[in-house]
């Protein structure tokens, strides 16, 4: 049930070696695959089967996305995978990095085949470069050496070769097509879409972005089945799923868990709310999602479907916990100053209203505000949304409108009182 | 499954704002709007660049098979679909075009009063539209250094709302790349790499696209208000493409100059040189009324006396011996004015008339007419080019771009020159020979492309190879230029310059004819064809008869009595300025016509007469395609100046010459225009006409060049602006390394160089893209107006 697909190796002193891999069933997903080889299709449909759903965030069908790709046309493809994990409050992707290296490097030639990318990409964040690069190229060394990259794999017919990049630190790289106008050597900014990745990816050539979680779970599907990947989560939310849950919390850390979960057994892993005080808030999915009050999340499933029902989303798994000594303004104030400082600039709403959300929710916060600015700040945020290029617009606004939804009296009370409702903020 | 039976396939039919609108398939909302006059806010999108849909001003409702797109979309990339429903007017895509607008102008620091974009700004025409009354920013604004990008283009960064149209026509246009966004988020900044300027030759578009006055117009700033300014339509004065501009005039005085669109010739661009150049108009130098020498002192006198006086030398020399009288003419001069001037010369019997100051050889008198053989528009869809002995960048800017685009589609653009040049794209083969080397070098191309062809060996060519083989090189280019479905064989400049230019143009046309290509010839100036038509050669008059006057190489090396020189600085504009300027100072009568007067002409004329300059004369250019292109006088004449066709008429009458009684240019056009229609296609020279002997070369360290892009006219060269930006200034006389290591130079070293005459010191480079035993130094730039030929031997001193 827990740890069985991205951490299965984590019960070993060395959970990132080969040999601890192969202990888990490692790579025999591929030799099946690669036997024959299995017809592209095929695999395809496995991962439908599973619903394997994008774990970098907008939990896309992972299956369907495949589908894009015109596998059996002419011509170079890529797979890339997109290890810029930047969303604040996520850590999943580096400890798989640091501890399983090797399901992503497997995922990685079975998802190459399945799309009929003979190249693929780890682009991973500029923090990582002291670590755990150093680790997933190590792996790849080693995978290398055992015979399941480069050409002619296992006497397959089927080549594969794979790369681990390094970006130079930016939030927005991690946005599909910032993130390949950043590999191209250029300035990390989205595209607009169309055409997608899978008709105009890199170089002009089609290409598929996946999560490194995404990938990592491919040979367990693969070599579990399909129907034994589905029982692990809910329907339409296949498998088990990292959540990194930080915050006011006794024991934080990375939790592999079915999907569908209650929230409140996860928050019991993580040794419940600090010193016993009362659950706030939680931001469920990395802080682009909108926070949700604690009564509510105690009685929400930690799955793509059930958060979204919320008005909120799973994300990337990244779970801010907050208890009652939290000053939601001052969590707007810092969300909102990050997201001004890493919009690219490229497009108006975006570029003006992310610096102009942050001055005004200051203003609020220094106890200068007036209903005005609330209303707003509410009106800029709805502004951002839904008139960008690319789905930063949304992270930017989505927190904002999350707290004034749920914890508009806060910042009314500012604005009365000139300081914080919280007493231990206050 | 389409709205219309009837309708083709690639067609398809939308509906914006109520009214169905047929386009093609793979449009934009915004090319269908626009199309249809309806009106969709924007400042990113620019026809001619590509649409990055980052302002985000123009996004609209769409339906689709009945089904709202959940966002409102940018016009400006979606593309349509048959039955779409655009709505740009209602309230969700009002609303989203409102809230951008306010994203947009709180950080603009709405300063319009001070701002010389003010009055045709497209942020304060919109804001109008969709702007608030009073802003909801009460935060400080953002503020931004400017960057000193140049003489030409000023930066009020602080205004810049990021559009990048200005980064997008550097890299897509001009090719350059010299802007870029730097930083990120509200930070963003366009800027250059650290302390660099924008050197493009046709940087100062980036004013014309920037939709708020963050890039301005440099010399112009200050000097006037968009709504006070008359604009008046007219044609770029230096080039052989005729660019249309139009004049901005306030009272009578020139403030700027900015494109006209056609799309046939410069599309929307104009190069900086047509751009800026007016300033020249206003040179402290000008000529303020007629002046003669008076012994050792200059008298003024009014023009009654002065034109009386001119007409009693000329009918002097004339009587004598009318082949004593020599005219040379600006190939920039309207048609009008060469046509006139034409006359007057046959009607004093003299047939020594010539623009083509800068053409060293004329061996072959019935040369081919100038021109580019071809549509500049089709120039784009061409194959294959070969150019020889043109920097076509810099001699024709916009014949470049067409050129650039045509090889970034992958057409392949060669190049033969004494030297590699600086161009904005990739050529795909670039010839380089010592100048002596040319000849043999296109008579090689022309014996690989005969073989190729299966002409055989053709008669002559022997004597220019020397029965050397072709290479492999010779044999790339011949063969590309044969197989290429459209093809351009064009000389330039540099040709008009060499020694034994009669050769090149006549290897060039055997090339053209054997590739089955266009073949041009394009030289300096604005109308240079026009002087062909309009007679103004020797060996032609206008109504098409041989006649055998003297060409400009002609007068020079074999001086006459008297000169009549129109528009021209001969140190600056004749292939061999030394010698010209001797021919002058030795003459008994010179009589010169031009806006300006320099010591020079103090020195050589005998009467000066001012004459109006561009902008202050109405009349006709001829541009590269044969396309007559007329404009009206927009200027008042500095002091007693006056059109220099009026001046020519008035003369007429007073040597009682016939059919001088012209009230107006537009009817010494029709007379011209006439003759003209009589003609049919006259013939070109070709390979028949070479020269009966190839011409040897000097075998000797040689100089080569062309005319530097700000140095090709009095006017440019006045340019103050212009002569600020780093191509112009002094000369730097350029060597190969291995030339260089032989006569001890060093680059960055002070040299003394001399042609026979006065020595010049200029500083030397030294350039791997020489062809050795070469010194590359143009014509037009400081401390080359003392020197002899442009292709010519030289003398080297280390000093």
């Amino acid at each position: 049930m827990v740890n069985d697909v991205c951490y299965a190796t984590l019960k070993y002193d060395q959970p990132w070696t080969l040999d601890n891999y192969y202990r888990e069933g490692g790579y025999e997903a591929l030799k099946r695959v690669l036997d024959g080889p299995m017809d592209r299709g095929e695999i395809i449909d496995e991962i439908k089967k599973a619903t394997l759903r994008g774990r970098g965030g907008a939990g896309f069908s992972t299956g369907m996305k495949w589908g894009f790709m015109p596998r059996d046309a002419p011509g170079q493809k890529y797979l890339i995978c997109n290890s810029d994990e930047s969303e604040p409050g996520t850590c999943k992707d580096r400890h798989l990095l640091r501890f399983n290296p090797h399901a992503l490097v497997e995922g990685m030639i079975i998802s190459g085949y399945a799309m009929g990318a003979t190249v693929g990409y780890n682009y991973l964040r500029g923090e990582f470069m002291k670590e755990p690069f150093e680790r997933i190229e190590e792996a790849v060394r080693e995978a290398r050496e055992a015979g399941f990259l480069g050409e002619n794999i296992l006497g397959s017919g089927v080549d594969f070769e794979m790369h681990n990049l390094i970006g130079a630190g930016a939030y927005i790289c991690g946005e599909e097509t910032g993130l390949l106008e950043s590999i191209e050597g250029k300035r990390g900014l989205p595209r607009n879409k169309p055409p997608f990745p899978a008709q105009y990816g890199i170089y002009g050539r089609p290409a598929t972005v996946n999560n490194t979680e995404t990938i990592a779970s491919v040979p367990t599907v693969m070599r579990r089945g399909a129907d034994w990947f589905l029982e692990q989560g809910r329907p339409n939310n296949g498998g088990t799923k990292l959540f990194c849950v930080s915050g006011h919390v006794n024991s934080p850390g990375v939790f592999e868990i079915p999907l569908g979960m209650p929230f409140k057994e996860l928050l019991g892993m993580a040794g419940g709310v600090r010193d016993g005080r009362k659950l706030k808030a939680v931001i469920p999915g990395g802080t682009s999602m909108p926070a949700l009050p604690g009564e509510e999340m105690m009685e929400l499933d930690m799955d793509f479907d059930s958060l979204a029902k919320a008005k909120s989303g799973l994300g990337s798994g990244g779970l801010v916990v907050m208890d009652d000594t939290t000053d939601m303004v001052e969590v707007c104030l810092r969300i909102s100053r990050f997201y001004y400082a890493e919009s690219c600039g490229q497009c108006t709403p975006c570029r003006e209203g992310t610096g102009w959300m942050h001055r005004v929710i200051k203003r609020i916060y220094q106890g200068k505000g007036s209903y005005d600015d609330i209303e707003l700040l509410e009106a800029a945020a709805g502004q951002i949304a839904g008139h960008t290029i690319c789905a930063f617009g949304e992270a930017s606004a989505w927190p904002v409108q999350g707290i004034l939804r749920h914890w508009r009296h806060e910042f009314e009370h500012y604005v009365e009182h000139g300081r914080s409702m919280v007493e231990a903020a206050a | 499954m389409s709205a219309n039976p009837e309708q083709p396939d690639d067609q398809v039919t939308i509906t914006i704002d109520g009214a169905e609108y047929q386009a093609s398939k793979g449009a934009t909302i915004i090319e269908v709007a626009d199309a249809n006059g309806v009106d969709i806010p924007r400042f990113c999108y620019h026809p001619k660049l590509t649409a990055p849909a980052n302002c985000r001003m123009c996004l609209v409702d769409i339906e689709m098979n009945g089904k709202a797109a959940p966002k409102p979309m940018p016009a400006c990339i979606t593309a349509i679909g048959d039955g779409m429903v655009v709505r740009t007017e209602s309230e969700r895509a009002v609303s989203a075009q409102r809230n951008v607008m306010e994203f947009l102008l709180i950080n603009h620091p709405l300063d319009c009063p001070i701002c010389d974009q003010g009055g045709e700004c497209e942020l304060q025409d919109l804001a109008l539209g969709y702007g608030r009354g009073i802003s909801r920013f009460t935060e400080r604004k953002r503020v931004v250094d400017d960057e000193d990008l140049g003489p030409l283009v000023e930066t009020e960064m602080t205004r810049c709302i990021h559009c990048t149209r200005c980064v997008r026509f550097l890299d897509e246009i001009a090719g350059t790349s010299e802007l870029g966004a730097l930083h990120r988020g509200e930070h963003t900044e366009i800027g250059t790499f650290v302390g660099r300027g924008i050197h493009s030759e046709l940087s100062g578009n980036v004013i014309d696209l920037c939709p708020v006055g963050a890039l301005t117009n440099k010399p112009y700033r200050y000097t006037a208000r968009a709504w006070e300014m008359l604009s008046h339509p007219t044609v770029g004065p230096h080039d052989a493409i005729g660019s249309n501009i139009s004049l901005h005039q306030v009272r009578g005085t020139v403030k700027r100059v900015v494109p006209r669109n056609n799309e046939a010739v410069n599309e929307t661009w104009i190069a900086d040189r047509d751009r800026y150049s007016y300033q020249g108009i206003y040179a402290e130098d000008r000529l303020q009324e007629p002046i003669a020498r008076d012994g050792d002192k200059w008298q003024a006198m009014d023009w009654q006396e002065a034109l009386e006086s001119v007409a009693g030398r000329l009918k002097e020399v004339a009587a004598q011996d009318p082949s004593q009288i020599a005219a040379w003419v600006s190939p920039s001069a309207t048609l009008e004015e060469q046509y006139l001037l034409n006359r007057l010369m046959r009607g004093l019997g003299s047939d020594n008339v010539d623009v083509r100051l800068r053409q060293a050889d004329t061996r072959d008198g019935d040369s081919p007419s100038p021109g580019l053989g071809m549509p500049i528009a089709a120039t784009e869809d061409v194959d294959a080019a070969l150019l020889v002995g043109s920097h076509t960048r810099h001699d024709q800017p916009l014949l470049n771009h067409r050129l650039r685009k045509a090889g970034l589609n992958g057409a392949h653009i060669m190049a033969l020159d004494t030297r590699r040049h600086d161009w904005n794209y990739e050529l795909s083969e670039e010839l380089v020979a010592h100048p002596d080397q040319l000849a043999r070098e296109l008579a090689l191309i022309a014996a690989a492309m005969a073989a190729y062809v299966g002409r055989g060996v053709v008669e002559g060519l022997h004597a220019y190879t020397g029965g050397a083989e072709p290479g492999d090189n010779h044999k790339r280019v011949a063969q590309r230029l044969v197989d290429a479905g459209s093809a351009l064989v064009m000389s330039g400049d540099a040709v008009e310059l060499h020694q034994g230019g009669a050769d090149l143009r006549a290897l060039t046309a055997l090339i053209a004819e054997l590739a089955g290509a266009h073949h041009g010839q394009l030289g300096t100036g604005a109308n240079a064809f026009g002087g062909w038509i309009a007679g103004a050669v020797p060996y032609r008059g206008a109504d098409g008869s041989p006649a055998r006057g003297m060409s400009v190489a002609e007068t020079i090396a074999d001086p006459r009595r008297c000169y009549v020189v129109v528009n021209l600085e001969p140190e600056h504009d004749c292939f061999d300025g030394a010698a010209a300027r001797r021919a002058l100072e030795a003459a008994e009568t010179v009589v010169v016509f031009s806006p300006y007067v320099t010591e020079a002409m103090r020195e050589y004329a005998d009467v000066i007469l001012p004459i109006g300059a561009f902008g202050e004369t109405a009349g006709t250019f001829v541009n590269a395609e044969g396309r007559w292109q007329t404009f009206a006088g927009v200027g008042r004449p500095i002091g007693e100046a006056r059109p220099a066709w009026r001046v020519f008429r008035v003369l007429g009458n007073l040597l009682s010459l016939d059919r001088f009684e012209y009230n107006a240019p537009d009817e010494i056009h029709a007379e011209l225009q006439g003759l003209w229609e009589r003609q049919g296609n006259p013939s070109n020279g070709g390979w028949q006409g070479r020269p009966a002997e190839p011409w040897l070369g000097h075998g000797s360290l040689v100089r080569a060049g062309n005319t530097a892009i700000y140095g090709t006219d009095p006017l440019v060269r006045r340019g103050e602006a212009l002569q600020r930006t780093p191509h112009a200034g002094a000369a730097r006389p350029t060597l190969s390394p291995a030339t260089a290591q032989q006569l001890g130079v060093n680059d960055g070293d002070w040299i003394s160089l001399d042609q026979g005459g006065p020595s010049v010191r200029l500083q030397a480079s030294v350039d791997d893209a020489l062809a050795d035993s070469t010194v590359w130094l143009p014509a037009g730039l400081e401390g080359t107006a003392g020197l002899g030929p442009v292709h010519g031997p030289i003398n080297i001193q280390r000093t």
